[in-house]
């Protein structure tokens, strides 16, 4: 491999088709014991040869989004003005009403100070990578956003810095956008509030709402087939149905207690949406929700309905209309059985795109009340309705925060709450709460492998998390002794199983990974010892 | 030639303001935006907003009224104003460059009102500048203008240096940003210098004030001042065209995103605007959207394209 250049924006016009930069283990974020020594990483698989012939790979070593390459100079041509079109519109309030006001407000007021930097753990784990600084990819926007949409003329480029838009350009653009976890830590330390997560949300729009370009995992697989069949797992309302019969049985034969999970219960208290990919990859957790829910008492269905099954909402990563049209299944779902409110699973994005995002689009006579599981648990967890033994918890825990839920929604600490009561051994990630990092697997990451993707996704974005994991049990790594890293959230397992089984730390060191509601049923003293079972899945 | 300058002066001042006027309507006719906030929200109650937390956080938060702490905002933004706590917090090394900057326009700031409320008082009272109150006036007017210059001179030099030293700044740093900063140490600079070389004979401050006001032809200024106070003027105007305009954008990116946290459910004027926004007509070409420029975005939110389209 070449070594490392300094990537600059000119750069991203260049006609050649060669990456513009290449990333080996010595130029990463360090990493503490057990991982210190980057001469024993993994390497990175190479881009295979039909990838670099087929698609557009030239930004850096991977490929997330797979854009075909284009034939001929007049299909190039095309596309450029498609986006450049695009960008238009993202700046007109027919079009992009939405996120018009930060967006121009991101646009035109970013000082370059170059503060977002230090808070962006992809930038910081690449070693410092220009290419992945958040402000390189707004600053290409920006330039872009005064040549094009403002009209700037020769004094405007030497204000603002001139651009060159080409296919090339364009074509390292889109997968550029797929290199931000949209976590919003830059954001929150801008001081003047420029929102670099919010620009790359809004590339992402642009390609997919005008060329029709996404990561076909999040729109073809996702947000597509969750409204064709009713989820992104492919599972239709039958097979779902004869899954969680399946889990029932399960769940009651693990913790000797009858569990049952009501269905299209009319009247009901509360609508739980799941993400059915917990149904899928962790049945153990609607398992454990059905029996805190069965044992605290509580009125509650699920749904039958299109994508009343599944709380997912991929739209909130890359399109506006995908969300919407989501976010009014899960509401159509609720209305239907006439709940009082919406309870959300273990998912951070849903939580973030159901309750926040999606809250004023969601007029009169739609607007059914959204509410987190976490609140949920924690009034069940304190209010003594359970019989609970902190004891059969006595193992190292600590907590991850999944962005969504806690710095863009500020459910914070009835998760915690929680955790306190029921794990003796708790102990917090530094930094944590609204200041946290996200796991890397953030805007669809988690579940996107395509090409070698998951090599950047482990060794860059998830880097400074697996970092937080490794300070966290830098006590404990002893194997003989078994810890917990907890994540509420899907996709936020999704990714820190991966990650942890990249780095074999499951066999090395004993770190297992799980959800909040299987520490509840593992401490509740009805259940058979044992829910939390210390084994890799 | 005073004539001259003094319609500079007034210039600068009108197109500033006139300038802001139209970038902060720019902004607050912009249509309300999907909800984007991001916490710490520090309106909420204390103890949630200690740890960064929400309404979220509160079982059935639509049955309990909604809590608006005014005290914990202003107490953020007074010192994220005053003192760049953000800054100080996230890029520290950046901060022992940008306070003094800051600060010292803020200085500069106040004492360009001080003078002017001292001006228009000496109209009514002419005997004002002869009086205690006037030569303390004086004093302190003297002190935040001279002391402005110097850190606002300070701050900006130290920012150039950065911007052309600091090899993660330099890279993304324009003419322009190099210019903005240069026509800040040429602006204030000069019309510092200009102060120092003044001699007795010259008018003072409170004179040149009250000329400014009064259009009095008769006063002779100093040509160094008088350049420094073209200049000045001339950099007044030209701030709100720049992202130097942040102090109105902050207002915005903090009050109506960061921390916009206002459920739809609390508000109909909000529901009512979101309605007319679902009325609007997009174009976007993609064809998962469907919109053909005569569907509203209330019929697309409602199709559903895995399904041919149908509602």
């Amino acid at each position: 491999m070449k070594k490392q250049q300094r990537v600059r924006i000119p750069d991203m016009a260049r006609r050649d088709r060669e990456p513009l930069v290449y990333i080996e283990n010595n130029d990463l974020m360090p990493l503490p014991p057990p991982l210190d020594d980057p001469s024993k990483d993994h390497n990175w698989a190479p881009l295979s040869a039909q990838a670099k012939e087929r698609y557009e790979a030239a930004l850096d070593d991977t490929c997330a989004v797979s854009v075909p390459q284009p034939k001929t100079k007049e299909e190039e041509e095309e596309l450029v003005q498609k986006f450049l079109a695009g960008l238009d519109k993202l700046f007109t309030r027919a079009n992009n009403w939405t996120f018009l006001q930060p967006l121009l407000l991101s646009m035109e007021h970013c000082a370059k100070c170059q503060t977002c930097a230090e808070s962006c753990h992809i930038f910081e784990a690449s070693g410092r990578n220009e290419l992945y600084r958040p402000t390189f990819r707004s600053e290409i926007v920006r330039r872009l956003y005064f040549k094009f949409v403002k009209r700037g003329g020769v004094l405007s480029a030497w204000q603002h810095g001139d651009i060159q838009v080409n296919w090339p350009m364009v074509a390292r653009l889109i997968e550029l956008a797929y290199r931000c976890n949209l976590c919003r830590r830059c954001a929150q330390t801008c001081p003047i509030g420029a929102d670099n997560g919010l620009v790359a949300h809004e590339l992402r729009k642009l390609f997919s709402q005008e060329m029709g370009i996404a990561a076909k995992e999040l729109h073809d697989q996702g947000s597509m087939l969750q409204l064709k069949v009713g989820s992104s797992t492919g599972m239709n309302a039958v097979v779902v149905k004869d899954n969680l019969e399946f889990i029932d049985e399960d769940m009651s034969e693990k913790t000797g207690l009858e569990v049952r999970t009501p269905w299209d219960v009319e009247g009901a208290d509360i609508l739980l949406i799941h993400n059915a990919g917990e149904i899928l990859a962790w049945p153990e957790n609607p398992g454990a929700f059905a029996v805190i829910l069965n044992a605290a008492g509580v009125s509650w269905t699920l749904s039958s309905e299109l994508a009343g099954y599944d709380s997912i909402n991929y739209g909130l990563w890359y399109d506006d209309a995908q969300l919407a049209r989501v976010a009014l299944k899960h509401v159509q779902a609720a209305q239907k059985l006439k709940v009082k409110k919406i309870v959300l699973g273990e998912c951070g994005h849903a939580h973030k795109a159901l309750s926040v995002v999606a809250d004023r689009i969601l007029g009169d006579g739609l607007d059914i009340p959204r509410e987190s599981a976490m609140t949920l648990l924690r009034d069940i967890v304190m209010s003594g309705r359970l019989k609970l033994d902190p004891s059969r918890n006595d193992f190292p825990v600590t907590l991850h925060d999944p962005c969504n839920m806690v710095r863009l929604m500020g459910v914070v600490e009835p998760q915690r709450e929680i955790v306190r009561k029921l794990c003796p051994r708790f102990r917090e990630m530094t930094p944590h709460g609204v200041d946290n990092y996200c796991c890397g697997g953030g805007s669809g990451f988690a579940i996107m492998s395509p090409n070698n993707f998951s090599d950047w996704r482990f060794h860059v974005a998830g880097r400074k998390k697996l970092e937080q994991i490794l300070n966290a049990f830098s006590d404990c790594l002893d194997p003989a002794i078994p810890k917990y890293l907890c994540a509420p959230c899907s996709n936020c397992k999704g990714q820190l199983r991966d990650l942890l089984a990249y780095y074999d730390l499951w066999n090395k060191h004993r770190i297992l990974y799980g959800g909040l509601v299987e520490l509840i049923v593992n401490a509740m003293a009805d259940v058979k010892p044992g829910f939390i079972e210390w084994e890799w899945h | 030639m005073t004539i001259v300058l003094y319609v500079v002066v007034w210039a600068g001042a009108v197109v500033f303001l006139a300038g802001c006027l139209a970038r902060a309507l720019q902004y607050a006719r912009a249509p309300l935006h999907l909800r984007w906030e991001l916490y710490p929200v520090p309106h909420e109650s204390p103890e949630r907003a200690r740890h960064g937390g929400s309404y979220f956080e509160t079982t059935d938060w639509w049955t309990r009224p909604a809590h608006f702490n005014l005290l914990g905002e202003i107490k953020v933004m007074g010192a994220e104003i005053l003192f760049l706590k953000g800054l100080w917090e996230f890029n520290r090394r950046l901060w022992f460059r940008s306070f003094p900057f800051h600060f010292g326009l803020y200085l500069l700031i106040g004492t360009a009102a001080l003078l002017l409320a001292t001006a228009l008082a000496s109209f009514a009272v002419p005997a004002l500048p002869r009086t205690t109150a006037g030569v303390i006036l004086h004093y302190v007017y003297t002190a935040t203008g001279g002391l402005g210059a110097l850190l606002t001179v300070l701050g900006a030099a130290g920012l150039l240096h950065r911007r052309l030293a600091d090899e993660e700044l330099a890279p993304h740093t324009t003419g322009g940003d190099l210019f903005n900063l240069l026509f800040f140490i040429l602006a204030v600079g000069t019309a510092g210098a200009g102060y120092l070389l003044t001699v007795p004979s010259d008018p003072s401050v409170l004179e040149i004030t009250r000329g400014v006001l009064s259009f009095d032809a008769s006063l002779r200024l100093p040509p160094v001042l008088a350049a420094g106070l073209i200049l000045g003027a001339l950099l007044t105007a030209y701030i709100p065209f720049t992202h130097m305009s942040h102090f109105i954008a902050k207002y915005f990116t903090y009050h109506a995103v960061r921390w916009d946290d206002q459920p739809s459910r609390r508000s109909a004027t909000l529901r009512q605007r979101f309605a007319e926004y679902l009325a609007y007509r997009p174009t976007w070409s993609a064809s998962h959207m469907g919109a053909d420029g005569t569907k509203t975005w209330a019929d697309i939110a409602t199709s559903n394209p895995a399904q041919g389209g149908k509602k």
